[in-house]
C-alpha cells in the first residue's frame, strides 16, 4: 500500500483506526470525561469517513462539507451538555468515576 | 504546483506528518492516566484531522476543525478538569479484573479495526464520478442558506436549548446541598 493521498484508502483506515481507539478508550476508560473523549473521537471518525467518501465517491462535493459542519455543531451542543451534567455529578458525588454513579435520584 | 524542485515531496511529507499526527494523538488521547494529557491528545489528533480534511480539499472544514474542537470543545474540556479535578484515580481495586477489561477493549477494538480494514481493501470501490461542483467556499454557504436552510435553523435551535440546559444543570446542581 503506498503512501497516496490522491487514494481513498489511507483515509478510510485512519478512520477505522479512530473509531476503534474511540471504543477502546469507551470500554476501558472509567472516568465520565475521559469516556466523553473517546466519545468525540468517534465522531471525529465518522466525520472523516463522511468527508473522504465525499470526496472520492459523490460528484457533488459540498454535501459532506455540510454535514461535517451539522456533526460538529452537534458535537459542540453534546460536550457542553455533558460536561454540566459531570459538574453536577462531581457536586453530588465528590467522584467523577463511571463506577460511583450506582444510584438514581441522588 | 511544480514551481518549487521537489514540492512533490514535501506534500508527501506534509500528508504523512498530518496522518501520523492524527493516530498518535488518538493513541494518545486513549492511553494516557491523567485525563489532562487526554485532552491534550485529542487537540493533536484535531490538529492531524485538519491536515487531513486540507488534503481531501476541504480546507474550510479544516479551519472549522481547529475553531470548534481546539478552540471550543478541549478548551471546554480543560475547564471541567479544572473545575472537577479528575485527579489520579485511585487503583483498581482487582488487577486482574482491570487487566482483563483492558485486554477485552483492546480485542474487541482490535477486532473492529481489522474487520474495516478488510472491508476498505476488499470492497469493490466505484470509480471516481465527475464533480458538478468544486465544493468552494460559495458553494458551501448556498448550500447551507438554500438547501440545507432548516437543517441548518433546527442545528441553531439545539445549540440554544444546549447552552440554556447546560446553564440550567450547572446551576441547579450548585443550589444543592
Amino acid at each position: 500500500m503506498s503512501l497516496d493521498y490522491r487514494q481513498p484508502d489511507l483515509y478510510l483506515i485512519t478512520a477505522a483506526f479512530l473509531l476503534a481507539c474511540g471504543l477502546f478508550g469507551l470500554v476501558r476508560r472509567r472516568t465520565l470525561i475521559g469516556m466523553l473523549i473517546a466519545g468525540e473521537l468517534v465522531f471525529s471518525a465518522a466525520a472523516l469517513n463522511f468527508v473522504a467518501v465525499n470526496r472520492f465517491f459523490v460528484s457533488d462535493p459540498t454535501v459532506g462539507q455540510v454535514f461535517v459542519l451539522f456533526v460538529m455543531g452537534l458535537a459542540a451542543a453534546e460536550i457542553a451538555l455533558a460536561l454540566s451534567i459531570i459538574i453536577g455529578v462531581y457536586r453530588n458525588y465528590r467522584s467523577i468515576g463511571a463506577r460511583e454513579l450506582s444510584e438514581l435520584k441522588g | 504546483m511544480n514551481g518549487i524542485p521537489g514540492a512533490d515531496r514535501i506534500i508527501q511529507a506534509m500528508f504523512v506528518l498530518a496522518l501520523l499526527t492524527t493516530v498518535a494523538g488518538a493513541v494518545w488521547a486513549v492511553a494516557t492516566r491523567r485525563i489532562i494529557r487526554s485532552v491534550c491528545g485529542l487537540a493533536l489528533c484535531c490538529v492531524g484531522l485538519a491536515g487531513l480534511y486540507y488534503f481531501l480539499e476541504s480546507p474550510f472544514l479544516a479551519l472549522m476543525e481547529i475553531l470548534i474542537y481546539i478552540g471550543a470543545i478541549c478548551v471546554t474540556l480543560v475547564f471541567a478538569v479544572m473545575l472537577a479535578e479528575p485527579d489520579e484515580l485511585p487503583p483498581a481495586e482487582n488487577r486482574r479484573a482491570a487487566w482483563g477489561w483492558g485486554t477485552v477493549a483492546a480485542l474487541l477494538s482490535g477486532l473492529l479495526f481489522a474487520g474495516l480494514v478488510w472491508l476498505t481493501r476488499e470492497h469493490p470501490w466505484p470509480t471516481a464520478p465527475n464533480r458538478i461542483r468544486l465544493g468552494t467556499l460559495h458553494d458551501i454557504g448556498v448550500a447551507l442558506l438554500g438547501r440545507y436552510g432548516f437543517a441548518f435553523e433546527l442545528i441553531s435551535v439545539v445549540l440554544v436549548v444546549a447552552i440554556l440546559g447546560a446553564l440550567l444543570v450547572a446551576r441547579y446542581g450548585r443550589t444543592r446541598p
